[in-house]
């Protein structure tokens, strides 16, 4: 064979794949979920110390968003760069549209949301962020994608939400709904693609949008949950992408507490409340509801706790290892794997008898994500 | 509103004052640190568990390589014109009102001062060889 010509691929499917980010080295793995398997690695991507990633509809192709404002769509397959492009200096993640014809980066500097053929990664539009206190376009956070070919993000700085109609990429539409109150951080669109949720870091509360009728306005829920309780110096944003919404409940972090909210999203009244090991960073819903895990900022970064959705209390602790990252169920949520940063490795956990069932190393592993991602609103 | 952001800045200025009226030095999470001496800096061991403290949990809002994010960069460009003393108060203090957490009890003023001129010279070793 010629020094250079790849041997044919077997045939396989990927809803069994996904990807480990190696945050250190700008490199990923491709990971098999059945075999609890490295396939292989890509690397070239960048600065990933703060990745995310989403999918192509076919599950072929994970399009990473790095820290740099590297873009790099990925072909898990042949695992190698089908195309990468730096469309800004800083960069936080993005979204896939419903159609899963646009991919949308959410960028901190310059400001603002761009979008991009899924295909070919060419530019359709520039969408600028608002200026916020500071003078500067405001960073970008808490981007999804939303039925009807739509986008929904939050702007940090000026305190906004706005809905990016993008059924036609080139020309996108925007609603901005103004003063929903200070700094919010991240956000989330509800599994039946109903609500986009904003957490707001600079005051405690929760912004809310009715996507069905954005004409109401966004509302505020949970105003005042930390009561005029000192909040916790907070050491990690909390993250609510990979949301918790379980049996009719959603399980949000309180920013700066050692507690889970729980909220009733037919009413979005809180209707109580789990006190947890630390401050939570991703709370996470295991895909039939039953469990809600946890993981926490500094210094409690070394446990992981399981929620039983039923008691709404805590019925385990464990201790992966040093740095726990992110958790990732597999499709249907018989497992989950979980990046421990320090120790240089993936641990696999049985969600049903929390035995440890695989470890594989990774070096400094951040966020895993899955190919069940594709088939998902909000993901 | 303006009441409960008023609370939170007396609660962060309180624990500040807490940690100064008890200046045990021990920093909470990272331990196995050697003597500090201001000439020389801390002992080497403990100079990785900071290196590794700022690209790690620092570097969770101003990028690992430190280039900024949901914080501003810490790159020499960026710092060397802003004076080292304040430097070393927000990262003890924080910053009221922002999402800069006090990090008081993770190291002492003189670890801090020491970062802030690693930084401002930028002599941070880089994360890796890229």
């Amino acid at each position: 064979m010629l020094a250079g010509c790849a041997a044919p691929l077997p045939l396989r499917g990927t809803g069994d794949l996904g990807v480990v980010i190696e945050r250190a080295i700008g490199r990923l793995q491709v990971v098999d979920t059945s075999a609890h398997a490295t396939l292989g690695t890509v690397d070239g991507l960048g600065d990933l110390s703060h990745a995310s990633v989403v999918y192509s509809r076919d599950g072929r192709y994970a399009y990473v968003f790095g820290r740099d404002g590297g873009l790099t769509k990925v072909d898990l397959l042949e695992r190698r760069i089908d195309r990468r492009t730096l469309q800004a200096g800083n960069s936080i993640g993005g979204a896939i549209s419903q159609d899963g014809r646009v991919v949308a980066a959410q960028n901190y500097a310059p400001g603002g949301v761009k979008l991009f053929d899924a295909r070919t990664l060419a530019l359709l539009a520039d969408i600028p962020s608002a200026v916020g206190p500071d003078g500067q376009r405001s960073k970008v956070v808490g981007l999804a994608d939303a039925p009807e070919g739509r986008f929904v993000a939050s702007l940090f700085d000026a305190g906004e939400i706005w809905l990016i109609d993008a059924r036609n990429p080139r020309m996108p539409r925007i609603t901005r709904f103004r003063g929903i109150g200070r700094q919010p951080y991240d956000g989330l669109v509800t599994p039946d693609g109903r609500y986009y949720v904003a957490g707001l870091f600079g005051e405690d509360g929760v912004a809310l949008v009715d996507l069905w009728h954005p004409e109401r306005g966004a509302t505020r829920i949970l105003d005042g949950y930390g009561k005029g309780e000192a909040r916790l110096p907070v050491y990690k944003m909390p993250h609510l992408r990979g949301w918790a919404i379980a049996d009719g409940y959603a399980f949000l972090p309180a920013v700066g507490h050692h507690e889970v909210l729980i909220v009733d999203t037919r009413t979005w009244r809180e209707v109580g409340r789990v006190a947890v090991a630390g401050q939570p960073v991703f709370v996470i819903a295991r895909p039939d509801a039953r469990q809600v895990w946890v993981n926490f900022a500094l210094p409690d970064n070394g446990k992981v706790q399981v929620i039983d959705t039923e008691t709404r209390r805590v019925t385990a602790t464990l201790a992966p290892g040093r740095a726990v990252l992110h958790l990732e169920f597999t499709p249907r949520g018989e497992e989950v794997w979980i990046s421990v940063r320090d120790d240089n490795r993936v641990v696999v956990y049985d969600t049903a008898t929390l035995a440890r069932v695989a470890t594989l190393a990774a070096n400094a592993p951040s966020g895993i994500f899955f190919t069940s991602r594709a088939t998902r609103i909000g993901f | 509103m303006c009441v409960r952001l008023r609370i939170r800045i007396a609660a962060v200025a309180l624990l500040g004052t807490a940690a100064v009226l008890a200046p045990a030095g021990a920093p909470a999470q990272l331990t196995g640190a050697g003597v500090t001496t201001a000439a020389a800096g801390p002992a080497p061991a403990r100079q990785r568990e900071l290196v590794a403290l700022l690209r790690q949990d620092c570097g969770a809002c101003h990028g690992m390589r430190l280039t900024g994010g949901l914080g501003p960069p810490l790159t020499a460009e960026a710092l060397y014109a802003k004076p080292a003393d304040s430097m070393t108060e927000t990262i003890l203090s924080g910053r009221p009102g922002t999402a800069m957490p006090p990090w008081r009890h993770f190291m002492t003023e003189s670890e801090a001062a020491w970062l802030v001129a690693r930084l401002r010279n930028g002599t941070i070793d880089a994360p890796d060889s890229r």
